[in-house]
């Protein structure tokens, strides 16, 4: 029989059963991989449920970096889930490893003759070693981990600290939990012939580098870039975010005098409310965000129209999941796009900005809060699931202590008081922003209505046309400003001088992928240069690429290519320019769904020429 | 009818502490219809405020959406308002209240915009006892879009059509009470002299107070039939316990007649005085305040006055623990933990 051969490649799928524990020492597994300096991604793949659904957690191990998901069977499956078992054995490559609990045989109908059986008798072990029902549970998990370190040939001492490190605090759990690693392990080494040809080597790939999701990260750019009201309504899967907030703020956040808080979290009754808090908080002058998802944005819409046209710097993070409606709320997806560029009724634009990563949830994050300010208008960080509660390997967080927060346009007493007149509306610097005061600042200057009724240059509500026309274009031209503002695209080209005649754009998750197709690609002979769009609206830079490539492919996971009718809506581009390659299952988007693609479209016809080309 | 509101105010107005006169604390002239009910509540706000010296521009005024909401336009000129969206004025409050603790809020609403659209958004801000006057200005009817019966019409109220409306009203002093608030009251916009004392004792109390004002619709709900007209409620009022706000730096003198007064000390030492009229309760008893209320409901009666109060119970802030420096105060010190301690959370990453 054949078997499947790698070192440091390779995908293992784990099938647990939800609500029984495995999601710690599933991470655990991983963390040990990226200890041994492995670059690593772990995937969780979890339903709508609290307690005994099928749950999957796929661990791509690359020790050339290619860290998004790579589709197709995976090479080693570790079957813990009856229920899933038949499934989970078709998910498996031939000449891969089939790792289950050997207490029961398997139903000889699934077996497979391409694929090597590991019967461990998991189950068994654990009603010998253990009396406590739940603690039966428990170990199963630590013991298929301590199983794999033998199989796999991962070193055990890492283990070991990962089980130290895990449970501080809790020192009488070390012994038993190393006990049932080395139940696993011995048992593996004692009766299979260990490392299997598929294994793993230490590395040096991951050193300085982080294992950190998205939604902790962002939770942490809040905290760093100066929140101090927060408003929130739990939803999958953008909850972690104030979660973390609020972990990181109840530590970091303490005045040392008084031990009070320096920020306020409010749980509200919803979204409406959850936005609305944030919105109110803005107004007077503190930095103030929600985290959502799909249903949440929706019902946000109305107040991020007001916060358009009142001008109120918020910060909104949407960690997008599948929809419409509920959709698929543990499901990835980057299906937001329409709907949170043009949030609200009337003309509205808002500002989104693209993290790919968990440096950049952090780095964008924080700097969400200075556009706000800066551009007195919602910023929405438009996260998904995949990126957000999923562990990445990443670049460790930064901060400049030198760095100071830019609040903005923003008049003081003391500005007022050399001022003749103040309006709250009138576009001084012709950029559009126009200064603001916070509430109670001066006792005679400075005061006006916020509303979202037109108004005039001083914040007088008025319902002519001319006035109307003359703000709502003040609008645009400080929509045109915020293209200036915002982060830059990354273009990567296949030749430094000359732009390649296929182009390739993405944002956020699809980052991973794309990479690795462009290397795919270049394998095929075809060279396709990058670019990563960041923010919208769209800098200079994002048509420039359009304009420089013959074809642009726009990959983005969502069904109705949200992406590209921006980029025909807003840049003009020419639509039979931009060829989609649409992604929208749930899972996160795989390089060969972009890489097959773009190598039919430009056929074997095409190949020679740009061969030549070469 | 006249477009401007004329400057010229009698040189010996009374000054209150700052040395403001009274016009310090007015508006621009109202849009709404003349003898509409909501101008004379933003009369009693603006005397309100004036004789409890605080100062114009350290107050927050914020509405929803309807006439009630536009009120806030025509009084206190000098303080920042926001006139929100409809319903969602409580969550922009909160969200303003927890950024600046120091500014004096009012939230002024309508039945449409409370009872209706905002019934989420009002019952969590009550129990967040949020600190803040929320007024809600109450005829029954929506203006703005002219005439529909709201949710706080009466079973069987007329409307100015002739039809009888169905549906049970909802009463939102019932509501606020169970839903928590530490300071509901009721009253009526015509008669200030109950109205005034209210609101000083509302803007004086820590946490969340409530007034639901009886503020009649004299263009679409003040005909014959209308539980919310103004000769139907003077003919209905039961006014309760007669409520003296003594703010905190008044001596107080206990006279003789006096002994019939009940004295209820507030957060900030200001006293709020009921004079007992014979058929009052203790107000600080919520079973009986909401028994009071139903019983005169059932009497076809609209029971006035402080109803209910509780002078002890914390704010948000006090039960979030938020620091006693305003948060937009707040620069980067406060805020921003720095780089040595993000290098030890980058470890834990590790």
């Amino acid at each position: 029989m054949s078997k499947l051969e790698s070192v440091n490649e390779f995908v293992i799928r784990f099938a647990n059963v939800n609500g029984t524990g495995s999601a710690s020492a599933n991470l655990m597994f991983a963390k040990s991989i990226f200890r041994m300096g492995i670059p690593v991604a772990p995937r969780n793949e979890f339903p709508s449920n609290i307690q005994g659904m099928p749950t999957w957690y796929e661990v791509r191990v690359s020790e050339k970096g290619y860290l998004g998901r790579r589709g197709g069977g995976a090479d080693i499956v570790v079957a813990m889930n009856s229920q899933s078992i038949a499934r989970d054995m078709q998910s498996l490559l031939p000449g891969g490893y089939f790792l289950y609990d050997s207490t029961k045989p398997l139903p000889p109908e699934l077996i497979r003759s391409d694929v090597n059986l590991i019967g461990i008798p998991i189950s068994e072990i654990c009603l010998r070693e253990y009396t406590d029902p739940r603690q039966r549970q428990l170990f199963k998990n630590v013991i298929y981990v301590g199983a794999l370190s033998a199989l796999l040939d991962i070193d055990f001492g890492v283990l070991k600290r990962m089980i130290k490190d895990q449970f501080k605090g809790k020192e009488k759990l070390i012994v038993p939990n190393i006990y049932a690693l080395e139940l696993g392990h011995q048992y593996a080494s004692t009766h299979f012939s260990c490392p299997l040809p598929i294994r793993v080597q230490s590395s040096d790939k991951t050193a300085g580098k982080l294992m950190i999701d998205g939604n902790s990260a962002t939770g942490l750019g809040a905290v760093y870039g100066g929140a101090s009201v927060c408003g929130w309504y739990p939803i999958t899967p953008s909850t972690s975010v104030v979660e973390n907030f609020m972990k990181y703020a109840e530590r970091l956040r303490i005045d040392p005098a008084s031990g009070k808080k320096n920020f306020a979290s409010v749980q509200a009754e919803d979204e409406l409310a959850a936005i609305g808090v944030a919105i109110g908080g803005a107004w007077n002058g503190a930095r103030s965000f929600t985290a959502t998802s799909g249903p949440g944005i929706s019902l946000m819409t109305e107040f991020l129209g007001l916060a358009y046209f009142a001008e109120l710097p918020i910060v909104l993070i949407n960690v997008q999941r599948a929809g419409p409606s509920t959709g698929m709320p543990t499901r990835t997806q980057q299906p937001d796009l329409l709907a949170c560029a043009y949030a609200s009724h009337g003309d509205t634009k808002q500002v989104m900005l693209f993290p790919a990563d968990p440096k950049e949830c952090f780095d964008l994050t924080a700097a969400s809060f200075d556009l706000a300010e800066r551009i007195q208008t919602p910023i929405i960080l438009m996260s998904d699931l995949e990126l957000g509660m999923n562990d990445h390997l990443s670049e460790p967080m930064e901060w400049d202590d030198l760095r100071s927060y830019d609040r903005g346009k923003v008049l003081d007493a003391e500005q007022l008081d050399q001022m003749e007149k103040f309006g709250r509306y009138l576009d001084r610097d012709g950029d559009g922003i126009c200064y603001r005061t916070y509430p109670g600042t001066h006792p005679e200057k400075g005061a006006f209505f916020t509303r979202g009724t037109s108004r005039d240059h001083y914040a007088i509500y008025t319902e002519l046309g001319d006035i109307y026309v003359d703000n709502v274009d003040r609008l645009n031209r400080k929509f045109e400003t915020a293209a200036t503002l915002l982060p830059k695209a990354v273009i990567e080209q296949c030749k430094p001088k000359k732009a390649s005649k296929l182009g390739l754009l993405y944002f956020g998750t699809t980052t991973s992928a794309a990479q690795e197709a462009r290397d795919q690609l270049a394998e095929q002979g075809i060279d396709v240069d990058l670019c990563r769009v960041r923010a919208f609206p769209f800098g200079q830079e994002v048509r420039d690429f359009i304009d420089s490539h013959d074809s642009v492919y726009v990959a983005e996971q969502n069904r109705d290519g949200q992406m590209r009718t921006l980029l025909i809506n807003e840049l003009d581009a020419p639509g039979q320019k931009l060829v989609s390659v649409l992604h929208y299952d749930g899972l996160p988007i795989t390089a060969r769904c972009i890489s097959e693609r773009i190598e039919q479209d430009q056929g074997d016809s095409a190949k020679p020429n740009l061969k030549v080309a070469n | 009818m006249s477009f401007l509101k004329s400057k010229f105010r009698h040189p010996k107005l009374p000054r209150n502490d700052l040395g403001l006169t009274q016009q310090a604390y007015e508006g621009p002239l109202s849009t709404l219809c003349a003898g509409c009910g909501h101008d004379a509540i933003g009369a009693s706000i603006i005397q309100a405020c004036h004789e409890l010296s605080i100062p114009p521009h350290r107050i927050a005024k914020l509405s929803g959406i309807g006439c009630s909401s536009k009120a806030p336009t025509y009084f206190l000129d000098k303080a920042h308002g926001f006139n929100s969206v409809h319903g969602r004025m409580p969550s922009i409050v909160t969200g303003a209240n927890m950024a600046n603790r120091d500014l004096v809020y009012i939230g002024m609403s309508g039945d449409g915009d409370t009872s209706a659209i905002g019934m989420g958004q009002f019952a969590h801000v009550v129990r967040r006892r949020l600190n803040m006057l929320y007024l809600v200005a109450n005829n029954g009817v929506y203006g703005l879009t002219k005439g529909q019966t709201s949710a706080t019409a009466d079973e069987g109220s007329l409307s100015k059509q002739g039809q009888a409306n169905p549906l049970e009203g909802i009463d939102l002093v019932t509501m606020a009470i169970q839903l928590g608030a530490t300071f509901v009251a009721r009253s009526f916009s015509g008669d200030k002299r109950e109205l005034l004392p209210l609101i000083k004792a509302g803007l004086s109390h820590n946490g969340f107070a409530f007034i639901d004002i009886v503020s009649p619709c004299v263009t679409f709900n003040n005909h014959a039939g209308s539980t919310k007209s103004y000769d139907y409620v003077r003919d209905h009022v039961t006014t309760g316990a007669v409520t003296d706000f003594v703010p905190v730096e008044e001596e107080i003198i206990v006279s003789s007649s006096d002994s019939e007064a009940q004295d209820i000390c507030l957060h900030d030492g200001s006293i709020l005085r009921l004079q007992k009229t014979g058929n009052e309760y203790d107000p600080q008893d919520r079973q009986q305040a909401l028994a009071a209320i139903e019983q005169s409901r059932q009497q076809d009666r609209i029971l006035t006055g402080l109803l209910y109060v509780d002078p002890a119970a914390q704010d948000l802030h006090e039960v979030l623990g938020t620091t006693d420096k305003p948060l937009n105060s707040l620069g980067e010190r406060a805020l921003c933990p720095g780089s040595d301690v993000l290098e030890v959370i980058n470890d834990s990453f590790r």
